[in-house]
């Protein structure tokens, strides 16, 4: 089965997500959304400050998982639609790497599901990231 | 049969490929990780967890010839 693309090719642009945020104007059932976006962080290991995370995944299944966390969302919550968008390749520091956009009739859903996805994502999906240092040296990051 | 294996981030840089096909026979998972400590031994330094057909499985799990694929640690978002 083939599940729906969550990636984008480097960084998320405000663009996209203000569009996003347009798009739902028309569904009128909804009252309150909750939006949550990842920003890559220029952490200092060892002297060295992250220029950039390079996100590689196992995208079948990381699509995949993406495809289950949604589907237990909705069971979980009433909600009225949902979003999530991951990069792919380099994202500078400061720039984004996860948007996830929830809605529903009510805010107290939102708050709750926000945290449900974000927290699934980061320990389910099969996404791997590798900080970039400005000597060009890197390592490989985990979540914590 | 023939089952393909992948390796993910600083796994494939470890092992110097992204994916291989190995001949191997119906035995548990930690068989197949026990040859790969083998073949690649800086991978006894690594934590990795290991997929098959696209679920995670664990150590006695019987391989069913497809997909295999060795995840170090998540780090999405």
């Amino acid at each position: 089965m083939e599940y729906k693309n969550v990636f984008i090719k480097g960084a998320i642009p405000s663009e996209f997500i203000a569009n996003s945020i347009a798009k739902h104007q028309s569904k009128t059932n909804i009252g309150a959304h909750t939006i949550f976006l990842g920003q890559v962080r220029a952490d200092e290991i060892d002297g060295k400050a992250v220029s950039a995370i390079e996100y590689t995944a196992y995208e079948e299944m990381a699509n995949k998982k993406f495809h289950e966390i949604r589907e237990a969302t909705f069971e979980k919550f009433n909600l009225t639609c949902m979003h999530i968008y991951h990069s792919l390749g380099a994202v500078k520091t400061g720039e984004i790497c996860l948007f996830v956009f929830v809605s529903s009739p009510r805010r107290k859903e939102v708050f709750n599901a926000l945290e449900y996805v974000v927290e699934a994502i980061k320990a389910e999906v099969p996404v791997f990231g590798k900080e970039l240092f400005e000597d060009a040296s890197h390592q490989w990051k985990v979540n914590s | 049969m023939n089952i393909e294996i992948n390796y993910f981030g600083m796994l494939a840089e470890v092992t110097g490929r992204n994916s291989e096909v190995l001949a191997f026979s119906a035995t548990p998972v930690s068989d197949l990780k026990e040859f790969l400590f083998q073949k690649y031994p800086k991978l006894q330094t690594l934590d990795f967890r290991i997929a098959q057909n696209q679920e995670l499985v664990s150590e006695d799990t019987l391989l069913n010839g497809q997909e295999i694929a060795l995840l170090p640690p998540f780090a999405g978002g």
